[in-house]
């Protein structure tokens, strides 16, 4: 298990390079000049000089990946701005901040949205899906699927905007979506995310009630269900303490890919119902030009994403005893 | 029973067998719900197609701000229904005061001829590289591995929005405008390029496992070439995955060509986009909810039929779906 994840963090480290080298090329792909969109319209040739030494790219490409990944590593040394510990995420000129401490600002709001969303997408999804296998073929199967359909095809800036329309415009039921820190108020927490949460739901949980309603229904007719109904254990007992357990891996599995999906996603959730998380910050840094910003952000997502793929894979040896990691 | 038998007078009995392709047409043709999604999806292709000639028969265009003077002064139409009326059929865009109706003809034009392209696209690549490295193996198949990991763990969104400007930028210099038909190519690179990743791998495991059966082994023992082995053996078994990733992708990336209008790096402002409606749509809604729920019904629909029509394939080219 050790030597497993071992094997995989590493990996994990070199996919997250490789990421961040591609965003640093395509960067400067782009044909935008940072120092000149941040030295403003009338600039001399010396500030503009001035100010490629400072944002250190009077440096070879190469070189300003290094001392980045130096950064993160050691800490690295801003001329004309400071000293900044590792892990430093570097200095974003564009808005005059450090990036690790902007990203860690804006982080709660995204990892809410996701986290919460994943919440209720699973609740749903999963318990819709054991509701549909256990009254296999009645009205109650049919309805959870054919929603499940529907809620597959729909969009979040579709989603969001009905349900704020309906339960909060019309209704009145919940206020309009807002983000208030956890530590403040819970309350108000929860209610101000609760449509964006619902909405998420909406599109996600088709996957979870289709799967664990096949695999429900596989479950039921393996030997080990059978010798436990014929032993005489109850129906509600084989059910949650072996079926469920069978079935658990592929739902896992689709889980392991939504949440990469829903933090990834978080760039249009966030402009749907306005918040301002993560993925406000990286458009507004891509906007900007702002090189160390995006740098971070796409990092630090991709590196949840990979790392939530080993959890993945070792949860499969958790749930499953008989699955031998390699 | 995929066998007919034709009772013949005064002759021996002839069985004539159905190839594996009509016996997954006459079990598509038994799925009702199946059929009635073709239909559906199949309409929403004819509106995109024949978008000018609806236009001549409705006596109005996409461009022209017919409605602008029926609009408030604050830019809304009359409520609730945003300004529907025998005129304009599906109401009056906010802001400009153009025709929904027309908007929304023209938008499906757009996002399915993005999305066609780009399913092409990325199944194209998906089917060589899925091929390569699972008929290869070995060192192509690690790489070819690696790669598709690389490409999954980018959050896929702001790779879109990221590669849009580097695209454009390689087909047209710096200071100039980009043209339209520009941007259109652009949009069906990036789709492709970020898209073809998991085809790839699923068409990789299918071709691992065709790769050992007795057939392949039976025509390498016979002196096939790889090529021979490729196009004639194993291509012709991946043709269902192949459909069935096919006709999965596309309505996902009728979403995700609309997610990119919705964030801004979709086409110009005077194409009509189903994305850029939703763009609109959202700052707009609280006062006009129907410019909104035009463009997502159209989609919500056109997606889920045709996901049900995709999931009737996949059961007509499943032999173990039961019944025939």
């Amino acid at each position: 298990m050790i030597r497993f994840l071992l094997r995989r963090l590493v990996s994990a480290a070199g996919i997250v390079m490789v990421v961040a080298a591609t965003v640093f090329l395509l960067f400067y792909a782009l044909p935008r000049d940072p120092a000149r969109a941040f030295c403003g319209k009338l600039c001399l040739p010396e500030n503009l000089k001035l100010l490629r030494h400072e944002m250190g790219m009077d440096l070879p490409i190469w070189q300003q990946f290094l001392a980045w990944a130096q950064g993160v590593v050691a800490g690295r040394d801003f001329p004309g701005v400071g000293r900044c510990e590792a892990p430093c995420f570097g200095y974003s000129f564009a808005k005059g901040e450090w990036v690790t401490e902007t990203v860690l600002d804006r982080l709660p709001v995204t990892v809410s949205l996701s986290l919460g969303g994943a919440a209720v997408i699973l609740t749903v999804g999963i318990g819709a899906g054991m509701l549909a296998a256990a009254k296999r073929g009645t009205w109650i199967d049919s309805l959870a699927t054919s929603l499940s359909n529907i809620g597959g095809g729909m969009q979040i800036f579709f989603v969001g905007p009905l349900m704020v329309f309906v339960l909060s415009d019309t209704l009145g039921l919940l206020p309009r979506p807002r983000y208030t820190e956890f530590g403040d108020n819970p309350a108000k927490w929860f209610v101000g995310l609760l449509i964006p949460w619902i909405a998420l739901s909406v599109i996600f949980y088709s996957n979870y009630t289709r799967l664990t309603r096949s695999m429900l229904l596989e479950q039921f007719n393996e030997d080990y269900v059978r010798t436990a109904r014929a032993k005489g254990m109850s129906r509600r007992t084989t059910f949650f303490r072996f079926a469920w357990r069978g079935a658990m891996i592929p739902v896992v599995t689709q889980f392991g890919i939504d949440l990469g999906v829903l933090l990834g996603g978080a760039i249009v959730t966030e402009l749907t119902f306005g918040l301002h998380g993560l993925g406000e910050l990286v458009t507004q840094a891509f906007t900007n030009t702002d090189l160390p910003m995006l740098l971070g952000i796409t990092v630090l997502s991709a590196g949840a994403i990979v790392l939530i793929n080993v959890v993945v894979d070792a949860l499969y040896a958790v749930i499953d005893p008989r699955v031998r990691l390699s | 029973m995929a066998t007919v038998v034709l009772p013949e007078t005064a002759e021996p009995t002839v069985t004539i067998g159905l190839s594996p392709g009509r016996i997954a047409w006459r079990r598509f043709k038994r799925n009702r719900t199946g059929v009635f999604c073709f239909f559906v999806s199949a309409t929403f292709f004819i509106i995109a197609a024949t978008a000018p000639l609806i236009s001549l028969a409705y006596g109005k265009n996409a461009h022209e701000r017919y409605g602008y003077r029926l609009l408030d002064a604050s830019g809304y139409p009359p409520p609730p229904t945003g300004g529907m009326s025998p005129e304009f059929w599906l109401g009056i865009e906010p802001g400009l005061g153009r025709d929904v109706f027309m908007q929304l003809v023209f938008g499906i034009r757009t996002s399915l001829a993005i999305a066609l392209i780009a399913t092409v696209g990325l199944m194209l690549i998906g089917i060589t590289v899925g091929i390569a490295a699972g008929y290869l193996g070995g060192r192509t198949d690690y790489w070819a591995g690696r790669v598709i990991d690389v490409l999954l763990a980018f959050p896929s969104q702001l790779m879109l929005i990221a590669l849009v400007p580097v695209v454009d930028s390689m087909l047209v210099g710096p200071e100039e405008a980009t043209p339209t038909w520009l941007r259109f190519a652009t949009l069906c690179i990036v789709l492709t390029a970020l898209g073809w990743a998991g085809s790839a791998r699923i068409l990789r495991s299918q071709v691992l496992s065709l790769r050992e059966r007795e057939f392949v082994e039976a025509a390498k023992v016979s002196g096939a070439s790889p090529a021979r082995i490729i196009f004639r053996e194993i291509l012709p078994n991946l043709w269902s995955p192949i459909i069935v990733l096919a006709t999965w992708q596309l309505p996902i990336l009728v979403g995700v060509e609309a997610g990119l209008g919705f964030l801004g790096v979709g086409l110009g402002p005077d194409v009509p986009d189903w994305g850029r409606m939703f763009l609109e749509g959202v700052q707009y809604y609280h006062l006009d909810f129907p410019y909104l729920l035009w463009p997502g019904l159209a989609m919500l629909i056109f997606i889920v039929c045709f996901n049900l029509m995709g999931d009737a394939i996949r059961d007509a080219l499943d032999p173990k779906t039961k019944g025939l």
